[in-house]
């Protein structure tokens, strides 16, 4: 690795620990309903929100009206784009007269988006209108980011509230989180885009002639926009078809460190103004650097493996599946990055690294995203597995366990469990059947572990909401395009039903003035807890698929033999 | 005293006793509470009738035998942990009930006796107890006073008094009455008296499983479902690499060996072990004497932040000694002692007599006895408020020496035409500010002093708040005492908050605002006062010697009605719950190190060349011989490890007092990294 990218990457994290209090205080004022700056210039369009989806900003709700409302927003929102794509041919904004979605793609398309999973089994560019991409998948890129926000809010005021069964008002936190949040810095984010080279146009796609000779068409269409909002709100699906690898979403290597930096501020930021919420920053800074930790480690490893030499080839940095204008530090730097914040975004593919850094974004996303995360759902992952480390370890200073003063009972270790479940259950059972069926074999382009990796990554992925692909399989069919979509929708409301119901429970009770006999969360030894909990349940389940797969790939790989 | 009810770790009646009971305990309907061990339960039933179905078809596998045989062993070995723990609770309270349930009562029927078993008893009846009998049940004396020698429940030989009305009016099942004849009003159900209840707490087949067992109970089987996820999708996985290596199907993994491996991934230790965790915390309890009316009381005991004391025996010894002789002007120091020594000749009060004892150390001023100087007792009136003597000199006067309170002994002097000295008013307000009580002494209109009176706060009780406040519990003293005194004491003892001049009532607004702000209030108590607060706080401790209201207040008895109990029961709350922790905690770690030992194991033969090792064995950082004696040995560790940590189940993790912090790194550091089996 040059001098030049180890500084990259540091500045790139010491801007981001430097933004972080400040995206976090703008936060906590945006969400708890403070002055701040942008009221003034956004505020009018907040109270015509409300006046047009007629609701009464103030008025909060318990935690079952507080769910059943983000369901019902998230089914509106499936319906919609899923017959947006069904009826494409008929819609305007098809300059490349593209016909409609068949219904598994469909289904899986709106699935994937609605989530915040932005698994994409299709390509951009030769499947979908501009229309489409605007109407539909843009204005979910901001809603399913907005509506994790909205469960972490509920997740706080369920433990920062004491004997209330009010969590807050879904539309309002949507709304907030929307408009002053996620639009602000995705026209940001588009502008700089489009002056680094994003393409931003209506065009129809231009057929143009090669220096070999050939005709070659180039797609056009409205990509800065969505692109901002797709890095900021932790989406990752792609404009076109190679996502960040395309020199049309990804021109520069400004815009790159921007698109990495992009991913981590959001979810960064709400460490800070959960401890801001809590009434402890520390509690926030403990969990940030938990989060920290894991992500530095996956790091590392990850670039020691790419950087060490292949011994089939003799040479370390292997280009293959990278990009020329990132080279191997930028491209595992997104890898990790892209897998840890849950956004599925890539410029590089996957499929390409070697088995120790594959694994690596494999482990990011098993884990349940936690690692900073989707936006807001990396951190109320995260709260499920503080409640089950506390719940283990609290035990040992002569207390039944609690945590910020709260008690965590029978009804919040279920729940616990029910969300770590969900994603186990997603994961393994779905990647079983594909490797025991005709269907799911048939997509494989590789064979031997590599071939496994590539159906586990892609549950793993769709389980975890990241979206991203380990590419060489082909999933455009009905069995993947079904089956992942059922996995993503698991993955995605089988941790958010069990969350909230922990919110709903967590208001209802007392909170326990701190003490010397409090079991402290907000220290070193918390953090190693966290983790070995973190790495023990979450990942030790993974540890037989995983051997079967990276591992046993990377020893053959030191045996001669590639994939 | 507690020491009858030590009953060793492993005697060999009980083991043997166990071990019959841990056969027992296989039914699936009781073994189905416990879902950890009941997934073993299944394994090793699946697998035996796979080694049956191989002999059958002539394929006899003495591997499958071998883990068929320690899948039973780990499932005996868990009934066993709990059998032992039931065991010794058991014999606790089986000598109590052995002598309950051949006595007989003689029960009042109209106005006739009529005898009757004991167990056939019911709420309401009237029995009669002379000299020699045992009490049939638990009641309420309603007529008359006897002593009553409760040592088989409290140990204690020393007999103790129960009178009808007044606050030692409660009487337990299976304590005899040494002398007189009383009426006793049966006050608990069959088989729902004192020790029945306890004897259901250590009983694991009825035992009510605690809040906390609950959630732990929930997060184990929650783990073991997803391990059990992680080990059906084993063949699917293993199905692709096995086609992918080139090798047959048949190759697969068998049932037996996936059976293993899930046996040895779910947290089969503390599952094993939780219910004789938390059978023996209640043991334990027993130990020191205490009852617990359910199992919630115990874990709510480790729970508790504040706790309210009464100052009189818990904080202070019973009684006021007198320290010191403070003369009025004008009158000696030796004058006022003489004066006070003979007003208290006939005091035979705690206080009264350590006036005597004061006088005599002081002044070398013997006692004399009243006949001899002609005196006059006149005892302390709650309308008077004060005591002394009247002498009758042979001329006629008569000597009228009072000691009381200060205002008392001020209307006795005004009463008198006397006047009472701005110095000893200073006095009184001096002793006051110090936490003692001044007893004014005068002579006819004579102010002759002051009295000093002081509570003596308990040896080591100072230590014990220290400790306590370093386990983040806060102690508030409750008194009767006026503030300026309380604060005194208050500050002496080293709580961390009073209440002076409180009510019965008071009490309850107390431990209602402290419960309001969050915090877990433990109580002792043992008037009918009392109550209502008993019943309010979190963990409220009632004395044996109390009424029957209190104790069924309460949701613990302490038979030795010893006040500074309610800290010990703190301790083995909070001992219980580390214990648990501790175990979770190790289990679950344990499980990283069997994962490693397994899975290199089992896939060692995939993409092999010739010579059948494949490249997971570089992951057999364990060195195991074959896959075979891999999986062996790890599950022959799981059933052995339940068997070595019994004892530290049952005596529990060594408890100090410091903070949750210190507490957590050393708990930490034995169980969860040290994986240490058995503490030494």
């Amino acid at each position: 690795m040059t001098t030049l990218e180890l500084i990259q990457i540091i500045l790139l994290i010491a801007l981001l620990i430097g933004l972080t209090p400040f995206m976090g205080t703008y936060m906590f004022k945006v969400f708890t309903g403070q002055k701040h700056f942008m009221k003034p210039v956004l505020g009018w369009l907040e109270t015509l929100t409300y006046r047009f989806i007629n609701v009464m900003p103030d008025e909060e709700t318990n935690w079952k009206k507080y769910t059943v409302g983000l369901l019902l927003f998230n089914f509106i929102g499936f319906a919609f784009v899923f017959l947006l794509q069904m009826l494409q041919a008929y819609l305007p904004m098809n300059p490349a007269h593209l016909p409609n979605v068949s219904w598994h793609l469909a289904f899986n398309t709106s699935a994937s988006f609605i989530t915040n999973t932005n698994w994409q089994s299709y390509s951009g560019e030769t499947t979908l209108s501009y229309f489409v991409q605007m109407i539909g998948l843009t204005v979910q890129n901001f809603v399913s980011a907005a509506t994790g926000i909205a469960v972490i809010l509920a997740v706080i005021r369920g433990i920062s509230r004491k004997t209330t069964d009010k969590i807050g008002n879904f539309w309002t936190d949507l709304t907030r989180s929307t408009i002053y949040v996620l639009l602000p810095l995705s026209i940001i984010f588009a502008v700089i885009f489009v002056g680094q080279g994003v393409v931003q146009n209506f065009k129809s796609y231009e057929t143009v002639q090669t220096l070999q000779g050939t005709q070659q068409v180039i797609p056009m269409g409205p990509a800065a926009s969505q692109i901002a909002i797709k890095q900021i709100g932790t989406n990752g699906g792609g404009f076109f078809n190679a996502n960040a690898a395309h020199p049309f979403e990804n021109p520069t290597p400004f815009t790159n460190f921007l698109q990495i930096f992009a991913i981590f501020l959001i979810p960064m930021g709400l460490t800070y103004m959960y401890g801001k919420m809590v009434g402890s920053v520390r509690q926030g800074w403990t969990i940030f650097t938990a989060m920290f930790i894991l992500f530095l480690a996956g790091l590392c490893i990850s670039l020691y493996a790419e950087y060490s030499p292949n011994p089939n080839f003799g040479h370390a940095k292997l280009m293959e599946g990278k990009e020329m204008r990132f080279g191997v530090a930028n491209s595992v730097l997104f890898s990790v990055v892209t897998t840890d914040a849950s956004c599925g975004a890539v410029n590089s593919m996957h499929d390409s690294l070697s088995p120790i850094a594959g694994m690596v974004c494999i482990i990011n996303m098993m884990l349940g995203e936690i690692i900073f995360g989707g936006v807001g759902a990396g951190l109320y992952g995260m709260v499920v597995f503080i409640i089950l480390t506390v719940f283990i370890a609290g035990l040992m200073v002569g207390r039944t366990p609690e945590y910020l003063g709260k008690k965590i009972e029978a009804f919040e270790v279920q729940m616990a469990i029910i969300a770590n479940l969900s994603t186990s259950f997603a994961i393994l059972v779905f990647t079983a059947w594909a490797c025991m069926s005709s269907y799911g074999l048939a997509g494989l382009n590789n064979s031997g572990p590599h071939g496994f990796s590539e159906i586990l990554y892609a549950y793993t992925s769709a389980a975890g909401n990241n979206g991203s692909a380990f590419a060489g399989l082909n999933a455009n069919t009905i069995f993947y395009n079904v089956t992942l979509g059922i996995v993503i929708l698991i993955g995605r409301f089988g941790v958010i039903i069990p969350v909230l119901a922990i919110a709903g429970s967590l208001a209802k009770k007392k909170i326990t003035p701190f003490s010397s006999g409090t079991f402290r969360t907000d220290n070193w030894l918390f953090i190693t807890l966290l983790i070995g909990v973190i790495l023990i349940v979450g990942g030790l389940t993974y540890f037989p698929a995983l051997s079967l797969g990276p591992i046993i790939e990377h020893l053959l790989m030191n045996h001669g033999i590639n994939f | 005293m507690s020491t009858n009810r030590n009953i060793s770790l492993f005697n060999k009646k009980l083991i043997l006793q166990a071990v019959k009971d841990s056969v027992i305990k296989l039914n699936p309907v009781t073994l189905i509470k416990n879902p950890v061990i009941f997934i073993v339960g299944i394994g090793s039933l699946l697998t035996t009738i796979i080694v049956f179905v191989g002999i059958y078809y002539g394929s006899f596998s003495s591997f499958n035998l071998q883990i068929a045989i320690w899948l039973w062993f780990t499932v005996l070995f868990a009934n066993f942990s709990e059998a032992i723990a039931e065991g010794r609770g058991k014999a606790q309270a089986d000598s109590l009930r052995k002598n309950r349930t051949q006595t007989q009562a003689r029960k009042m029927s109209g106005n006739k006796e009529v005898l009757v078993y004991a167990t056939e008893l019911k709420n309401g009846d009237i029995v009669v107890c002379e000299t020699g009998d045992v009490i049939p049940s638990d009641g309420e004396v309603i007529e008359g006073i006897a002593s009553v020698d409760e040592s088989a429940i409290t140990g204690e030989s020393a007999p103790v008094i129960r009178e009808s009305g007044g606050d030692r009016s409660a009487v337990t099942g299976g304590t005899k009455v040494i002398s007189d004849k009383i009426l006793i009003k049966i006050t608990a159900e069959p088989g729902n008296t004192f020790i029945d209840r306890m004897i259901a707490l250590v009983e694991g087949a009825k035992r009510q499983k605690t809040p906390n067992e609950i959630a732990l109970s929930i997060l184990l089987s929650g783990l073991t479902i997803i391990f059990l996820l992680a080990v059906v999708t084993l063949p699917a996985f293993f199905g692709y690499s096995l086609k992918a290596s080139g090798q047959p199907l048949s190759n697969n993994l068998t049932i037996p060996v996936l059976i293993a491996l899930l046996v040895c991934l779910i947290p089969t230790t503390i599952g094993g072990l939780l219910s004789a965790i938390g059978i023996s915390g209640m043991d334990r309890l027993i130990q020191h004497n205490v009852i617990a009316t359910s199992g919630r009381a115990i874990e709510a005991a480790g729970d508790v932040d504040v706790l309210l004391l009464d100052k009189t025996g818990t904080i202070t010894l019973g009684n006021r000694m007198a320290t010191d002789f403070v003369p009025s002007e004008g009158v000696s120091a030796e004058e006022l002692a003489d004066a006070a020594q003979i007003s208290s000749l006939s005091d035979e009060t705690p206080e009264g007599r350590s006036i005597v004892i004061l006088a005599k150390e002081k002044f070398n001023i013997r006692g004399r006895e009243v006949h001899q100087i002609n005196a006059t007792f006149i005892p302390f009136t709650a309308q008077t408020r004060m005591s002394g003597v009247d002498i009758k000199a042979p001329d006629g006067t008569v000597r009228m020496i009072r000691k009381g309170s200060s205002e008392a002994i001020r209307n006795f002097i005004q009463c008198n035409n006397g006047f009472f000295p701005q110095k000893v008013i200073d006095i009184v307000s001096d002793l006051a500010r110090q936490g003692a009580t001044p007893l004014v002494v005068a002579e006819n209109n004579k102010v002759l002093g002051v009295i000093h009176l002081k509570d003596i706060v308990k040896g080591g009780i100072k230590q014990r708040f220290a400790e306590l406040r370093k386990m983040g519990i806060r102690t508030v003293m409750i008194t009767g005492d006026n503030p300026l005194t309380a604060a005194a004491i208050a500050a002496e003892a080293g709580v961390d908050d009073f209440m002076a001049e409180a009510k019965p009532e008071d009490k309850l607004q107390r431990i209602r605002d402290e419960q309001s702000k969050g915090h877990l209030v433990g109580m002792i108590g043992d008037g009918t006062n009392d109550a209502p607060a008993l019943a309010q706080a979190d963990v409220g401790l009632a004395m044996n010697t109390g009424t029957q209201a209190a104790r069924e207040a309460g949701n613990m008895v302490d038979l030795d009605s010893n006040p500074t109990k309610l800290i010990e029961v703190v301790e083995v709350g909070k001992q219980l719950l580390m214990t648990r922790g501790a175990l979770t905690t190790f289990s679950i770690a344990n499980d990283v190190a069997k994962y490693f030992a397994i899975i290199p194991a089992i896939a060692i033969a995939l993409y092999s060349g010739k010579n059948n090792i494949g490249p997971l064995s570089a992951l057999n950082v364990m060195n195991l011989g074959s896959p075979q004696s891999a999986i062996l040995s790890a599950v022959i560790f799981n059933a052995i490890i339940i068997i070595m940590l019994i004892p530290l189940a049952l005596k529990g993790v060594r408890y100090r007092p410091v903070s949750a912090n210190t507490a957590l790194s050393r708990n930490l550091l034995i169980y969860g990294l040290g994986n240490l089996p058995v503490r030494s």
